[in-house]
């Protein structure tokens, strides 16, 4: 149907954390959809392998809905638990340890919130809660601010891989800081995946030309107007911005210069 | 008249989810997961804050009186 995996992979490295290799750089959260078949239709067409899930009580009267994995099959999706909603590094170690008695993986992405406006990361906890869990044998993808020193400490506590937000959760306000991330990426030897903030297309192809190493979204697709159109334009775009980042841009000239021949013409 | 007998209660109360619950004494885990309709396979549980990880176990585990049960699973999230 597209020629972009292909061109992917002829110019393209392996995507690799923690060892695994993964065929997508786009990886996408299940929250806040209208339906889960639109939930999984949106997935679908982001080509995304790696879904995100959170660790919630049971409804016991089942008055609400039942799980996601009635809908999501693990065997083809790479389940990520995260802790959203936690505030602590105990009970963000909590979860994670929940998350892996659910027997799918050891895999956690870890969020440990510090504001509940902003919901901006708890660095400090989110270091400890790695360092911890790491310990444990999980492969922690640390989500962090957009701070060199943090995403440096979380590497040290043996994150697999670090997510520097793009912008605040939810807020799609796309990419607020591109030399922050750029500075993240160039010094980490670990995976840099920038989530949260991403709202249009436009945004996850500026992530991806930051040299970055993939992109995590959910509000961005679930609450455009048409999410399955929108998360085709999400999956294009991250394609489009990391076969623009590997092609190597232009240098920006703040002079013009023509692009035709100046040479040849008329009268002159 | 004859003197009742002195019965073990017939039903413990336990917190489950952050609810009071009223079940039969002596009833399993694995009963009453079965009996709330839960796949063992698509929960978790946390018993008095100890992850039972190991779902054989569950027949083998006897809910007691003032127990503290959390059934997690998951949902969407992003």
């Amino acid at each position: 149907m597209t020629a972009t995996p292909d061109l992917l992979t002829a110019f393209d490295t392996p995507f690799i954390i923690g060892e695994r290799e993964f065929r997508s750089r786009l990886m996408v959260g299940t929250g806040k959809y209208a339906s889960n078949a639109q939930m999984i239709a949106a997935i679908e067409a982001t080509g995304a392998e790696v879904v995100t899930v959170s660790v919630r009580r049971v409804d016991l009267d089942r008055s609400k809905e039942e799980g996601i994995l009635h809908h999501l099959d693990p065997q083809r999706f790479m389940l990520l638990a995260n802790t959203a909603g936690c505030f602590t590094a105990d009970d963000t170690i909590r979860y994670a340890r929940l998350a892996r008695a659910a027997g799918f993986n050891e895999w956690v992405k870890l969020e440990v919130i510090g504001d509940q406006q902003t919901l901006l990361p708890d660095t400090a906890a989110t270091i400890e809660a790695t360092r911890v869990l790491a310990a444990e044998g999980f492969k922690v993808m640390a989500y962090t601010n957009d701070d060199l020193i943090s995403a440096l400490r979380l590497e040290d506590a043996g994150a697999v891989c670090v997510m520097p937000l793009a912008s605040p959760i939810g807020s799609g306000l796309g990419m607020l800081n591109e030399f922050a991330i750029r500075t993240i990426k160039h010094r980490l030897g670990v995976p840099v995946i920038v989530d949260a903030g991403v709202g249009t297309a436009s945004d996850a192809a500026i992530v991806m030309e930051q040299g970055v190493d993939g992109v995590l979204m959910n509000t961005g697709i679930a609450a455009a107007t048409d999410p399955v159109r929108m998360a085709t334009a999400m999956r294009l775009a991250v394609d489009a911005g990391r076969l623009a980042y590997l092609a190597g841009r232009m240098p920006k000239r703040e002079v013009a210069v023509p692009s035709s021949p100046t040479t040849g013409m008329l009268d002159r | 008249m004859t003197t009742p007998l002195v019965h073990e209660p017939s039903t413990i109360a336990l917190t489950v989810n952050g609810d009071k619950r009223t079940i039969a004494a002596g009833t399993s885990l694995s009963a009453y997961l079965a009996s709330l309709k839960l796949d063992p396979r698509l929960v978790v549980v946390e018993h008095n804050r100890t992850i039972l990880r190991d779902r054989d176990a569950y027949p083998s585990i006897v809910l007691g009186a003032g127990d503290n049960l959390e059934i997690v699973h998951f949902v969407g999230g992003g």
